[in-house]
C-alpha cells in the first residue's frame, strides 16, 4: 500500500506538471463536445436545386413555392432547359433538378396524372437520396392537396386514405444533439483514457526510468496501478464535468435515469479502456508507435461504434466487430440512461460484457508486461 | 562464502544465434570495486543486465548477494542499485521528489527518506538546486545524483554501467569520490567504464572480447602480465584481437 502512495504521488505530479498534457486532458474534451454536436448532425439541409420549368402555370410556380418554402431547399437556378440545369450538378453547384414538362396543369386536370422528373447528384449519398425523399414528399403533399383540391370539385371517388400519426418518444423535438452529446461523451473518455495511459507508459519505456522501476521490488501490480489509477480518476473528472457542465448546462440534456448506475457503469468501462491503453503500452516500444496503435483503434473504434451510424444496419461482419468493441455498449448505455432512464435490469448484460473486457484486456496486458526479457 | 557478493558460474545469454555473453565465470568480494571492462559490443551490458535481474540467463548460474539470480530476482531487487547508461531518475521531478520517490519505494520510513535527504543534498552541495526540476540540471551533477539515488537504500552491491560517460574530468574525481565512500560503507560496487584512469581506482578489473572474459585481476598484475605501462596498453593489447564489430 505504501509503495502505491509513492507512485500516486509520483504519477499525479507528473500529469499536472506537464505544460503540454494538461490542456490535452482537461480542455480539448469539453471544446470538443461543445462543438462536434452542432455539426455532426444528420438532418440535410440547404439542399441546392436547379429547377426547369417548360410550363410557366399557376400550378408549377405554387410547387415551385412550395419546395422553396419547406426550409430544406436553395432555389440555386431556374434554367430554360435540362442542359443548362445539369451543368450546374456538374459544377456542383446544385445537388437535384427538378424539371417541369410542358403541360404540366393541363394534363393534372384534364388526365388526371402528370410525371415529373428528378436528377439527383448522387456523389454524396447522404444529401442524395434524403434530399430526393423529401422533394418526393413534398410533391406528394402538392399532389394530396390538389386531389383535395379537385375531387371537392366532382365529389366523386372516395378513395379510402391512410393518415399516420407517429408520436416520437425519448426524444420528442428529434433534438439531434440529444442523440450525439452522449455519444460524442464516450468517445471522448476514450480517446483520453487510450492515449493518456499507453503514452504515458511508453513514454518510460524511452527515457528509460522504468528500467531503474524493474530494477526496484516494486511489483508488477503496484506499478500497473500507480498508472490505472490517476487515468481512472482524470476519466472520472472528465466525464463529470461533460455530463453536467456541458451536456445539461449547455444543451439541457438532465438524464431521465439513475445517474448513479451511469457511473457504475464509467467505473467498469474505464478499467477495460486502460486496459487497452496498458496493451498498446506493453507492445510499442516509441511513444510513436503507441500513437500510431491507438490511433488505429480509436478509428476504428469510433467509426465501428454506433455514434453515428446505427450497428444494426451495418453488415454481419461489421456487426461482429462493433460487438468486440467497448464503446458500442458505453454509447448504447448512456443513451438508454440519459435519454430513457433504463434501469439496470436492462442493462445487465452491457454490465457483464463490459466486466469481461475489462478482465480480458488487462489480464493480457499484465501478461504481456515484462519486468524482465 | 558469506562475503562473497557476486557469484556467477559459466553464465550465459544467447539472442537467437548470437551469444553476447559466453559462460562467463567470476567471483567479486563484498565490498570490492570490480571494474568490469570491455569494447563496445563486448557483452558487459547484457552481463549486468542479467546480473540485476532485468535479463534472464539463457545458461549458466550465479547468485547476487548470496540469492539465486533464476528464482529469487524480487529478493535481490531489494539488495542491489542500479544506474544505467541512461539517465533515468525522473526530469520532471525535482530533486527532493526524485530522492522520497525511490527512498518510497525501496521502503525506507518517511523519517529515514527526510535525513537521507538532507545528508544526500548537502553532501553533493545541491542546497540550491534542491526544489529543481532534475532535467534542469548539469550532466555531472544528474549522474552524482543518481548514483546517490541509487545508493540510497543501502544495497549490498551497486551496479554501475558507464556511469561518466560525457562528464567532465573534474566530476568524474568527485564521482569517484563517492565511489570511494560507498565502498567504505562496505557496499560492492560493480562497474563498467571505457576511462583506463577509471580501472585504475578498481581493486580488480575483469576484461571482455566477444563474450568472454579474457582476463581479471588486479591492475597491478594485470600491467605486469601483459608487461605494459598502463591500462591503456592492456586493453589494446586485448581488445586488438576482438571479432566482433563494435557497435
Amino acid at each position: 500500500m505504501r509503495t502505491l502512495k509513492f507512485l500516486l504521488r509520483k504519477e499525479f505530479r507528473q500529469i499536472f506538471r506537464n505544460r503540454a498534457l494538461l490542456p490535452m486532458i482537461f480542455i480539448m474534451p469539453i471544446l470538443q463536445l461543445l462543438v462536434i454536436p452542432l455539426a455532426a448532425d444528420y438532418e440535410v439541409k440547404n439542399i441546392n436545386i436547379s429547377v426547369v420549368d417548360h410550363d410557366h402555370s399557376t400550378y408549377s410556380r405554387e410547387l415551385i413555392s412550395k419546395i422553396h418554402s419547406s426550409g430544406y431547399f436553395r432555389l440555386a437556378d431556374y434554367s430554360n432547359s435540362f442542359n443548362d440545369a445539369f451543368k450546374q450538378i456538374e459544377n456542383n453547384k446544385s445537388d437535384l433538378v427538378l424539371e417541369i414538362p410542358h403541360g404540366f396543369e393541363r394534363n393534372l386536370i384534364r388526365e388526371n396524372s402528370q410525371q415529373l422528373f428528378i436528377a439527383v447528384n448522387a456523389i454524396n449519398g447522404i444529401k442524395a437520396s434524403l434530399g430526393g425523399a423529401y422533394l418526393n414528399n413534398i410533391i406528394a403533399g402538392y399532389n394530396a392537396d390538389l386531389r383535395v383540391q379537385l375531387t371537392e370539385v366532382q365529389k366523386f371517388s372516395r378513395r379510402p386514405t391512410i393518415h399516420i400519426t407517429s408520436s416520437n418518444w425519448f426524444n420528442t423535438l428529434l433534438n439531434y444533439t440529444y442523440f450525439m452529446v452522449p455519444g460524442i461523451m464516450v468517445s471522448l473518455i476514450t480517446m483520453v483514457g487510450v492515449y493518456m495511459c499507453a503514452l504515458n507508459i511508453v513514454k518510460e519505456k524511452e527515457t528509460g526510468t522504468i528500467e531503474q522501476i524493474n530494477v526496484t521490488p516494486i511489483k508488477k501490480y503496484h506499478f500497473i496501478l500507480g498508472k490505472l489509477i490517476p487515468f481512472w480518476l482524470i476519466g472520472v473528472f472528465i466525464f463529470s464535468v461533460s455530463l453536467f457542465g456541458v451536456a445539461r448546462g449547455v444543451y439541457g440534456i438532465v438524464p431521465v435515469g439513475n445517474v448513479g448506475l451511469l457511473y457504475a457503469f464509467l467505473a467498469v468501462f474505464l478499467v477495460a479502456v486502460l486496459g487497452i491503453g496498458l496493451l498498446i503500452s506493453t507492445y510499442s516500444e516509441t511513444q510513436q508507435q503507441a500513437m500510431s496503435l491507438a490511433f488505429f483503434f480509436m478509428m476504428v473504434f469510433i467509426l465501428m461504434s454506433g455514434l453515428f451510424t446505427s450497428v444494426d444496419s451495418m453488415p454481419e461482419w461489421a456487426i461482429v466487430i462493433a460487438k468486440c468493441n467497448p464503446m458500442t455498449y458505453f454509447i448504447e448505455v448512456n443513451r438508454m440512461v440519459i435519454l430513457k432512464g433504463s434501469s439496470f435490469a436492462d442493462l445487465k448484460n452491457h454490465f457483464l460484457i463490459m466486466g469481461g473486457f475489462a478482465v480480458v484486456f488487462n489480464t493480457w496486458a499484465i501478461l504481456n508486461y515484462k519486468k524482465t526479457s | 562464502m558469506a562475503d562473497i557478493a557476486i557469484s556467477t558460474n559459466k553464465l550465459t545469454k544467447r539472442f537467437g544465434d548470437f551469444v553476447a555473453t559466453n559462460e562467463i565465470t567470476f567471483d567479486v568480494q563484498q565490498g570490492e570495486i570490480f571494474g568490469f571492462l570491455g569494447a563496445n559490443g563486448a557483452g558487459k551490458t547484457t552481463a549486468m543486465r542479467m546480473l540485476c535481474g532485468l535479463s534472464v540467463p539463457s545458461s549458466g548460474e550465479a547468485t547476487i548477494a548470496g540469492y539465486d539470480i533464476y528464482k529469487q530476482t524480487e529478493e535481490i531487487k531489494k539488495h542491489i542499485g542500479y544506474m544505467s547508461q541512461k539517465f533515468s531518475l525522473y526530469e520532471d521531478l525535482n530533486v527532493i521528489e526524485n530522492i522520497r520517490f525511490f527512498g518510497g519505494i525501496y521502503g525506507l520510513s518517511g523519517k529515514e527518506i527526510k535525513e537521507k535527504s538532507n545528508t544526500l543534498i548537502n553532501q553533493l552541495g545541491l542546497q540550491h538546486e534542491a526544489k529543481k526540476l532534475v532535467g534542469s540540471l548539469p550532466l555531472g551533477w544528474k549522474q552524482k545524483l543518481a548514483f546517490s539515488v541509487a545508493i540510497l537504500h543501502e544495497p549490498k552491491i551497486v551496479f554501475l554501467d558507464e556511469p561518466t560517460g560525457g562528464v567532465d574530468p573534474v566530476t568524474r574525481r568527485q564521482f569517484w569520490d563517492l565511489i570511494y565512500a560507498a565502498a567504505d560503507r562496505g557496499i560492492t560496487i560493480f562497474v563498467t567504464t571505457h576511462y583506463m584512469d577509471e580501472a585504475e581506482y578498481c581493486n580488480r578489473i575483469s576484461m571482455m572480447v566477444d563474450g568472454v572474459i579474457k582476463a581479471l585481476d588486479t591492475p597491478r598484475n594485470l600491467k605486469k602480465q601483459f608487461s605494459a605501462a598502463s591500462m591503456d596498453e592492456v586493453f589494446f593489447e586485448l581488445a586488438r584481437g576482438a571479432q566482433r564489430k563494435a557497435d
